[in-house]
């Protein structure tokens, strides 16, 4: 049997490899994601006083700290049974969502964008964020890089560093911000929301005015009928700091509900000998191995999944948006894979939104943004959407604070056994039996995991010229009878 | 003449370090300019083989970030040590460990049963792990083998510089490309990116170096510190003393303790010990019974003293039997 | 088998603790010659330090002996070592080693006989206790084979 190699992909809370073996007839037989990482938090979170986690498993990852370190905070929280201040809460969810504009900027613009905006089959040399300022101009170059800085001005301002934040503490946060500070923070908003509703014009310009790229989103090799999950207000709109998670099943029916403390009702970890990440699955339905359908446990998480699992965005344009994209697919759930681009810049512009309506609290700059604890300690779980998707931190402490047992279900794990789906489908409906497998199979798998997992590939993305993916294929006895490289 | 080559790798890490180099938009263009970037696995590139056929020393500039926790990471800090000439220990987990050498308070079987077996979420009737080696029906998949202690990088390869921080300031990167950029190298063995004094000579906050801790306290449980004061003098610990400058005294200017991201100040050679001498600095008791009370106070000495060191730690490792 | 003979650091402060342990000797006091003493200068130079490090260096105990307290020639240095020590052994404890293993004794220049007795006492603890070997923690990683090493090309 052959096989194809792709090492590594883009990261994940760690390093990824992707394996293609292929039948004797030159057909797709499976797809294995492989995370050759594994770094021992939930063993050496124990002993540590509880309230170092939160900058302590941040390190888990450092493209989206702020998601471990709030999942964190309120894993505290709620270990302390403490209600934090007001302000503190409005305060951790604006820094969250400032932090969502600038994340989901960076990987639309300079990660996935170029796809979209070049077009998945242009030379590889322009698929980068600089053949996109090309193409609609260097002020988009600039503002993406504003966004960007904003956001991480946001995040220092209340975190105390960009990268690695600390500010946020159980009982709230550690400093409340000034006036000044809250007519900064407004007016980086309202920018974000501009930049936002400037994305989505931009997609439906070059996306959805474009047959050839519907025809892609909408193909079958990037659609998987599977159940969702996301985090949801008291009226099933999403939030990613604060909620209830809501699954729904393919169809879109309610599935589940549950509060943080209920998730391990919900949701259980698979183990799979040939990774050393586990795969999360809806426990009610079951590990049926890697496939999709109502049958199978196997969920997702992330932008689209966040839409389709609620009923809807709390902020005026962002809620515009969403019935845009939901009438436009004529159906909800959308199943398509590369939808997860459209809701990640609807969510992109809730963002925006939600940090305007925040910074225009007058109650955001009360002083008291900590409430010390008075509870005894016991056990918590934290619950926040990071990007990439759900993630829960969960603590069990003595009566002292000290952690005796920690469990971390992180953003991208749950959307493994979906990665292996969609880069198997997609690998079968381009690597066809009798054919020699040619070059356009990166662009295409890239592209299937690309809209679940933004982190990294943005790197090189950024740099001219550099794109380069090697895929080797190999004859039963390991020789490789073809190499496609790509060096960009 | 074709441009000095530059690579960048990540083992055990979270990928700050190399996010805080795509910080600077425009200089990293500089950057692109000035060298050509032959490895970066973290942009989807990793070409193991093509860094194999370059010739030894090819490579100008190797930033490693990350610490040393499988072979497969063991096997790449070898291959680019003998591939670059200058070999810069990039952040905290390359320098001395970082983060993800707290797990030297384990080894790697207990690592495995919290995340295979005990876990909450888990459900692994079978009691599956991870293989280095596993026959699916298509073939053979492979795993890296975990090793028990996790190291720094200059534990397994030499090393010419080292760049604390945690992630390091952003400036301070771009300054230290630079500098090799212009050629200009600093002895080797230095530490560069960061200040030759302490976190405390950088904190804005009012030190009077007096004994006054009756008992040490948890920052989340007061309500009553007062802002500009020292926090270890209020009896927070606070890992400033025993820590480099260079941050600019990021944490402790939003109320928050130092915990040594940017490791042993200058002169220091274990920051832990050096912690806990300074810890014991501002105990204000000289009773046995009541020092005992006091020490008492605080929980996890190892957790505040080797945050982010624990491989370059004098002892290295916890004892862990079997 | 050949009885454990622990290997063991004592940090005598040159004013009291040392010339204690010299009249210990010059006395012709019978105590165990397990021990390895270090003069410094006043047991506050006692730097935590020094302490792991003979540990990792293949002490199984560690002894610091300085003056009485209120007779440290350096006023302060005593007490500054008695607020190190229970941090030092709760520190040594995490990481594996019985906070027995280090001990703190005040011993003056006339106590030839208490130097004794605490050594001997000492050696004895230590000698329950067992041999420490830290060795096998400071280890370098395994040598990989070729067969070991996965990596995709
Ligand atoms: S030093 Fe810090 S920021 Fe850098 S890779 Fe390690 S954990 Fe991440
Ligand atoms: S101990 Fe901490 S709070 Fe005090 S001066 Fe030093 S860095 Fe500042
Ligand atoms: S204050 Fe300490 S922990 Fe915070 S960034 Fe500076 S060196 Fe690192
Ligand atoms: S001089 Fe003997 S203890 Fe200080």
């Amino acid at each position: 049997m052959d096989r194809v190699t792709i090492d590594p992909i883009t990261r994940l809370e760690g390093h990824g490899k992707i394996e293609i073996f292929l039948n004797d007839d030159g057909s797709v037989a499976n797809a294995y994601l492989q995370v050759p990482e594994l770094r021992g938090f939930e063993r050496f979170c124990e002993g540590r006083p509880v309230e170092e986690l939160p900058r302590i498993t941040p390190r888990i990852c450092g493209v989206c700290p702020d998601a471990h370190h709030m999942a964190s905070a309120k894993a505290c929280d709620a270990v302390y049974h403490v209600d934090i201040p007001p302000a503190a809460k409005k305060l951790r969810e604006l820094w969250y969502n400032a932090f969502y504009a600038g994340d989901h900027c960076t990987h639309f613009y300079i990660l996935a964008g170029p796809d979209f905006v070049m077009g998945p089959t242009a030379d590889p040399a322009e698929r980068n964020i600089l053949g996109v300022v090309g193409k609609v101009g260097l002020e988009i170059g600039k503002r993406v890089i504003r966004q960007r800085k904003e956001a991480h001005e946001v995040i220092e301002m209340l975190g105390g560093k960009p990268t690695h934040p600390v500010g946020a503490i159980p009982g709230g946060l550690s400093k409340a911000i000034t006036e000044e500070q809250r007519q900064r923070l407004l007016q980086i908003g309202q920018g974000m929301v501009e930049f936002g509703q400037f994305s989505l014009g931009l997609f439906e310009d070059v996306v959805l005015k474009n047959e050839q790229y519907m025809d892609l989103v909408l193909s079958e090799a990037f659609t998987h009928r599977t159940y969702y999950l996301g985090l949801v207000d008291d009226n099933n709109r999403v939030n990613f700091y604060d909620g209830h998670v809501r699954v729904v099943d393919p169809d879109g029916r309610e599935f589940a509900s549950f509060t943080p403390p209920e998730y391990t009702d919900v949701i259980a970890e698979h183990v799979e000998p040939w990774s050393y990440l586990k795969f999360p699955f809806l426990k009610k339905v079951g590990w049926k191995g890697l496939v999709d359908g109502a049958d199978s446990g196997v969920y997702r998480s992330a932008p689209l999944a966040r839409l389709n699992a609620a009923e809807g965005m709390a902020t005026p344009l962002a809620q515009e948006a969403y019935d845009k994209m939901y009438a436009t697919f004529g159906a909800k759930p959308v199943h398509q894979t590369m939808a997860f681009h459209w809701a990640r810049l609807i969510e992109m512009l809730y963002s925006g939104e939600r940090v305007v309506e925040l910074a225009q609290d007058p109650d955001i700059t009360n002083p008291k943004v900590h409430q010390a604890p008075t509870a005894t300690p016991d056990e918590g779980v934290g619950i926040v959407e990071a990007p990439r998707g759900l993630l829960i931190h969960h603590y069990k402490t003595d009566s002292n604070g000290i952690v005796q047992r920690a469990n971390l279900i992180v953003g991208t794990t749950n959307n493994k056994a979906a990665i292996c789906l969609s880069v198997k489908k997609a690998a079968e409906g381009f690597i066809k039996p009798g054919q020699e497998v040619s070059e356009g199979i990166l662009n295409i798998v890239e592209m299937a995991f690309r809209a679940y997992d933004p982190c990294f590939g943005c790197a090189t993305h950024a740099l001219p010229g550099h794109m380069p993916l090697v895929v080797t294929i190999r004859d039963r006895r390991g020789e490789v009878i073809q190499e496609i490289r790509r060096d960009g | 003449m074709s441009k000095p080559k530059l690579a960048l790798y990540w083992a055990a890490s979270c990928g700050g370090c190399e996010i805080s180099v795509l910080e600077v938009n425009e200089a990293i263009l500089d950057v692109a300019d000035f060298f050509d970037i032959v490895f970066w696995p973290v942009g989807l590139d990793f070409k193991y083989h093509h860094v194999e056929a370059m010739a030894d020393g090819e490579v100008l500039l190797c930033m490693f970030n990350g610490a040393i926790r499988n072979e497969e990471q063991q096997h790449i800090a070898k291959l680019l040590r003998r591939k670059c000439q200058v070999m810069v220990a990039h952040g905290a987990c390359a320098c001395w460990g970082g983060i993800p050498a707290l797990g030297n308070v384990a080894n790697r079987e207990e690592i495995f049963d919290r995340a295979y077996f005990t876990a909450p979420s888990v459900d692994n009737a079978e009691k599956t792990l991870p293989q280095t080696s596993t026959r699916v029906a298509e073939g053979e998949l492979k795993l890296p083998v975990f090793f028990d202690t996790v190291y720094a990088l200059d534990q397994v390869v030499p090393v010419e510089y080292y760049m604390p921080g945690c992630p390091p300031v952003v400036d301070q990167t771009v300054a230290v490309v630079q500098t090799v950029m212009s050629g200009d190298l600093p002895p080797a063995g230095s530490v560069v990116g960061a200040g030759s004094k302490t976190v405390c000579e950088e904190c804005p906050r009012e030190k009077h170096d007096e004994k006054k801790v009756k008992r040490f306290r948890r920052l989340h449980l007061c309500d009553d510190l007062d802002p500009t004061k020292c926090l270890l003098e209020q009896g927070v610990v606070c890992a400033g003393p025993a820590t480099r400058s260079g941050c600019g005294g990021k944490c402790v200017s939003v109320n928050m303790p130092c915990r040594g991201c940017y490791g042993p100040a200058a002169g220091v050679t274990d920051q832990g010990t050096k912690l806990i001498a300074a810890l014991a600095a501002v105990i204000d008791s000289t009773d046995p019974d009541e020092v005992q009370q006091i020490v008492d106070t605080i929980d996890d000495p190892l957790g505040y003293a080797y945050r982010f060191g624990m491989s370059s730690s004098s002892l290295r490792r916890v004892r862990t039997h079997g | 088998m050949a009885q454990f003979e622990p290997r063991i650091v004592a940090f005598l402060c040159r004013w009291c603790s040392y010339t204690g342990a010299d009249l210990a000797g010059t006395s012709r006091l019978k105590y165990p010659p397990n021990v390895l003493p270090i003069r410094v200068m006043c047991s506050g130079r006692v730097d935590p330090t020094f302490v792991v490090n003979a540990f990792r260096k293949g002490a199984d105990g560690v002894l610091i002996c300085g003056c009485h307290p209120g007779d440290c020639h350096y006023n302060e240095g005593n007490y500054n070592m008695m607020r190190r020590f229970p941090l030092v052994r709760k520190l040594l404890a995490q990481f594996g080693v019985e906070p027995e293993r280090v001990r703190l004794e005040w011993v003056s220049a006339s106590e030839g006989d208490r130097y004794a007795e605490v050594v001997a006492e000492f050696t004895d603890e230590i000698r329950k206790l067992g041999p420490l070997e830290w060795a096998p923690m400071m280890a370098p990683p395994p040598v990989q084979t070729a067969e070991s090493v996965v990596t995709a090309k």
